[in-house]
């Protein structure tokens, strides 16, 4: 007999997100994974200046920010006809990699963390660090004081396999501390071009706003260096030592095993050619990406709009009380697939592609040292792993960058606001691939759409029955204990969820604007 | 270990204690400090972005760290706290039912229509989801003092934007204002947040504006302190992102936005957006995004600037300006300036702000 496990709200990520499994013998039958907050984005920016899109859309996400206005920005250059010159192509390359940096670093270390690490090792430190011992004396104190929150916010949690080590926890809970600082580094290095993080000014159609000084060049570059040694010496370490410590999680949370990417991280002013590599992966075989094929299912997303039409025709029609409906997230689909995006996506297809040398030697050398294959990078471990591995990378292509800036240049090219026009963004956020689409009419914006990496891996199932890409992760995860299941949240995190871009449109019930999502 | 007043004079620096007047000291007395304990803080997120509490990571000094070992006891957030489902709705359960004191932290808009069912956090015994709007009403009656916390809890912000889909409202007006602090701004800043906290532990209530702000972070106008004021004053306009000069005419909104951008800048002082070369968005002010005649990029009406053809103005009079006609939600805040002036004579009229 099925037992129904609800965990509302999944804690430690972004944005308003629960899951309901059912678990037999011992494992994850069925899932549901249920986006519980609802604004309504798109129709909020219908009829404003299309220059606004920048500003607005990055409050979709406070945690990816530039990846909205990298999104937003290529969307304007698009539709206004515009590329950005040298600078500005880079100085948006800068920000985007500060942002990721940022965002990789702070997932680990002070969200995903507390589900493998120990705090309470910390009243075991007999060490000298002021910080460490700090916490270690207010844990002694907050334990016996006796309160069911006592040591908030790391205690209570869920009963579960923590590591034992205690070294390894000392170590984790000191980079836990670390990391904040690190994350703080990194958004100075975005809010040194952008004016501020998070929600940066500095992004504007066309390139950049601030100018490249070589005083800027080195703020940035000093800080990139210290990021760079936190990630060799304390992430990639840790990961490492978790995937030690946890070897089944590398079999665990396999999912679909579709992955999609839009690529990232320009390397000419058109953007015709990024970093990162698109392209789509489906049953084994990599294809060349084509936006044509994506269509978004609503059987189970609160909406009574029509399902199953492609983006550019679609209607969205909010029904709080459809029956069956079970979240305000739709079902995207390529070519009738759900597809995981993220840095897992990302690493495998630029592994896979053969265009970056050096991107397939690291995943090479990681994966030999684990005696394994490809195959175990679809799994809990596998996405913690890309994760860092890409952070390692874009670190060290984003030092070549910064270097290829010049302060006699121009930072950006000057545009007009057309009367009509219409143009799309394709990039990367830190958890996937992200589009912006726009549509300029009397110049104003006469629609405008996004779709977003957590719209694809946090939809539903759709009309045909095919899991949402977390739904199918959990699927088959063995559950310990169904009052603590700690392995269904492990397996949710990896994917590092973002609700707040997932729910982003709505429609006003009067329906007064139909057929308003272009792709 | 528990932080006391020379910590707290750390924490706002210099221009947090000018503002600390000996009208504060009486309230010491009903400071949470002479308990001895780290203040309880329960924080809880309605239609919002993380985005703030992204920011309030950023606080330097005190450090996160410090924050939560020394100055709250951090109960309830979302975005960082181990324990999730029945476990951590419990705590909020918890604290409707006890006499302990707390902080209500809430980050983002409430959604209102449809009986609040667009944001929910966690079920009843029955299976069926509580909405954020309950939350909000019934930790609110308990809270000693509830800190709207960013533009969206202050005014709404966008999601209450026109046409405001989802009924959106700001923390106030669901609430009213009796316990409430607001601290706007797109995000809020971390001391904003922790000097807040650190003021209510110590002396209680901060000196508030007629909008809930406290003056110590709020009191001037970005316009008041920015340092492309010369430029203003001289009529020398940037007409391009980047150009280093007044950004009036590139439609910086900090002529109308309260904040402290020009003293404290962003992200431990490395810039700021108008030293970036990008005009002020007015992030702060409860215009921002607003209507659908906003633009973010288009010059303030009304306003009469030097150095522009046909047109004078008294720069030291331009304190706010306001086409309510034009860009209706444009709200000045105290006291506010309409300059409205032709070519033979000027005038200034003070208009009480909504």
């Amino acid at each position: 007999m099925a037992k129904k496990v609800v965990i509302d709200p999944i804690t430690r990520i972004e944005g308003h997100f629960s899951i309901e499994i059912e678990v037999e013998n011992g494992k994850v039958k069925d899932a549901k994974a249920r986006g519980d907050m609802f604004r309504g984005w798109e129709i909020i920016l219908q009829e404003r200046d299309p220059q606004d899109a920048i500003t607005v859309t990055q409050r979709i996400c406070g945690v990816c920010p530039v990846g909205h206005a990298m999104a937003s920005a290529k969307t304007l250059d698009a539709a206004f006809k515009v590329n950005p010159p040298d600078n500005g192509r880079i100085v948006r390359n800068l920000m985007a990699a500060g942002n990721l940096l940022h965002s990789h670093i702070l997932h680990f270390y002070n969200l995903v963390a507390l589900d493998f690490v120990d705090i309470t090792a910390i009243l075991d430190y007999k060490g000298n660090d002021a910080t460490m011992i700090n916490i270690r004396e207010w844990v002694k104190k907050e334990v016996a004081s006796g309160r069911n929150t006592a040591a908030a916010p790391f205690l209570p949690r869920y009963k579960g396999d923590y590591i034992k080590d205690k070294e390894l926890n000392l170590t984790a809970i000191s980079h836990y501390v670390k990391a904040f600082e690190m994350a703080r580094t990194a958004q100075e290095m975005v809010a040194i071009w952008g004016g501020k993080m998070p929600h940066v000014t500095g992004i504007v159609p066309g390139g950049v706003a601030e100018n490249v000084t070589a005083e800027k060049v080195a703020s940035y570059l000093y800080r990139l260096r210290k990021i760079k040694e936190f990630i060799d010496t304390c992430y990639i370490p840790d990961v490492l030592a978790v995937a030690k410590a946890y070897p089944q999680w590398f079999k665990i949370g396999a999912g679909h095993k579709n992955l999609l990417a839009y690529g990232i991280f320009e390397l000419n002013n058109e953007g015709t050619e990024t970093y990162h590599i698109p392209g789509a992966f489906i049953n084994g075989k990599l294809q060349e990406l084509d936006q044509k094929k994506i269509k978004e299912d609503v059987f189970y997303a609160k909406y009574s709009s029509p399902s199953n039409l492609h983006p550019y025709d679609g209607e969205t029609t909010p029904d709080v009380k459809k029956k069956d409906a079970y979240t305000w997230v739709k079902a995207a689909r390529y070519d009738g697939n759900a597809m995981e995006v993220g840095p897992l996506a990302r690493m495998a297809i630029t592994h896979l592609s053969g265009k970056r040398p050096e991107v397939s030697k690291l995943v090479k050398s990681v994966l030999s040292s684990l005696n394994a294959d490809e195959s175990i990078l679809f799994s809990v471990l596998g996405r913690h792993a890309c994760r860092a591995l890409e952070l390692k990378i874009i670190a060290e292509e984003t030092e070549k960058w910064l270097l290829q800036t010049n302060p006699d240049k121009p930072v950006n090219n000057p545009y007009e606001v057309p009367k009509e026009s219409e143009g799309y963004g394709l990039t990367e956020a830190q958890r996937g691939a992200l589009g912006h689409w726009i549509k300029v009419k009397n110049h104003k914006i006469e629609r405008y759409q996004c779709v977003v990496p957590s719209t694809w891996n946090c939809g539903p199932a759709d009309e045909k029955g095919v899991k949402g890409v977390i739904e199918q992760a959990l699927i088959g995860t063995p559950i310990a204990d169904t009052e603590n299941p700690i392995e269904a949240v492990r397996v949710v995190r990896s994917f590092d969820p973002c609700l707040a871009c997932a729910i982003h449109v709505i429609e006003p019930e009067t329906n007064e604007i139909k057929k308003f999502k272009v792709f | 270990m528990d932080f006391c007043r020379r910590d707290f004079l750390k924490v706002v620096g210099g221009a947090g204690a000018a503002i600390l007047s000996s009208s504060f000291l009486s309230k010491v007395a009903h400071a949470v400090e002479s308990q001895g304990k780290n203040i309880p803080v329960i924080w809880i997120q309605g239609q919002n972005d993380a985005g703030c509490s992204e920011s309030i990571l950023n606080t330097f000094s005190p450090t996160v760290v410090d924050v939560v070992t020394d100055i709250i006891s951090l109960r309830f957030h979302q975005t960082v706290m181990a324990s999730q489902g029945h476990q951590c709705i419990q705590v909020l359960k918890d604290a409707l039912k006890s006499d302990e004191k707390f902080i209500l932290v809430v980050e983002g808009a409430v959604p209102t229509k449809d009986d609040g069912l667009y944001c929910t956090i966690g079920e009843d015994e029955n299976g069926n989801p509580i909405t954020m709007l309950k939350w909000l009403k019934d930790l609110s009656a308990k809270a000693m003092y509830v800190v709207a916390l960013g533009t969206c809890a202050t005014w709404g912000g966008i999601p209450a934007a026109e046409p405001n889909p989802t009924g959106a409202k700001p923390v106030s007006e669901v609430i009213g204002t009796e316990k409430l602090i607001n601290l706007p701004g797109c995000p809020a800043r971390p001391h904003h947040l922790v000097g807040t906290i650190a003021h209510l532990k110590l002396f209680g209530m901060p000196t508030l504006d007629s909008k809930r702000r406290p003056m110590m972070f709020f009191s001037r106008l970005i316009h008041d302190n920015c340092e492309m004021r010369p430029f203003f004053e001289r009529g020398d306009f940037a007409k391009s992102f980047g150009e280093k000069k007044c950004m009036y005419l590139l439609g910086c909104k900090g002529p109308i936005t309260y904040n402290d951008c020009p003293n404290y800048q962003w992200n431990t002082g490395v810039n700021w957006p108008i030293r970036g070369g990008s005009p002020c968005v007015g992030c702060a002010s409860e215009s921002f995004v607003g209507s659908k005649g906003n633009a973010m990029y288009a010059r303030l009406p009304e306003a009469k600037v030097p150095g522009i053809p046909g047109l004078k103005v008294k720069a030291d009079k331009f304190g706010v300006v306001v086409g309510a006609a034009t860009i209706g939600g444009i709200i000045a805040h105290g006291v506010g300036r309409i300059i409205a002036s032709n070519k033979k004579k000027e005038k200034a009229t003070e208009k009480e702000a909504k």
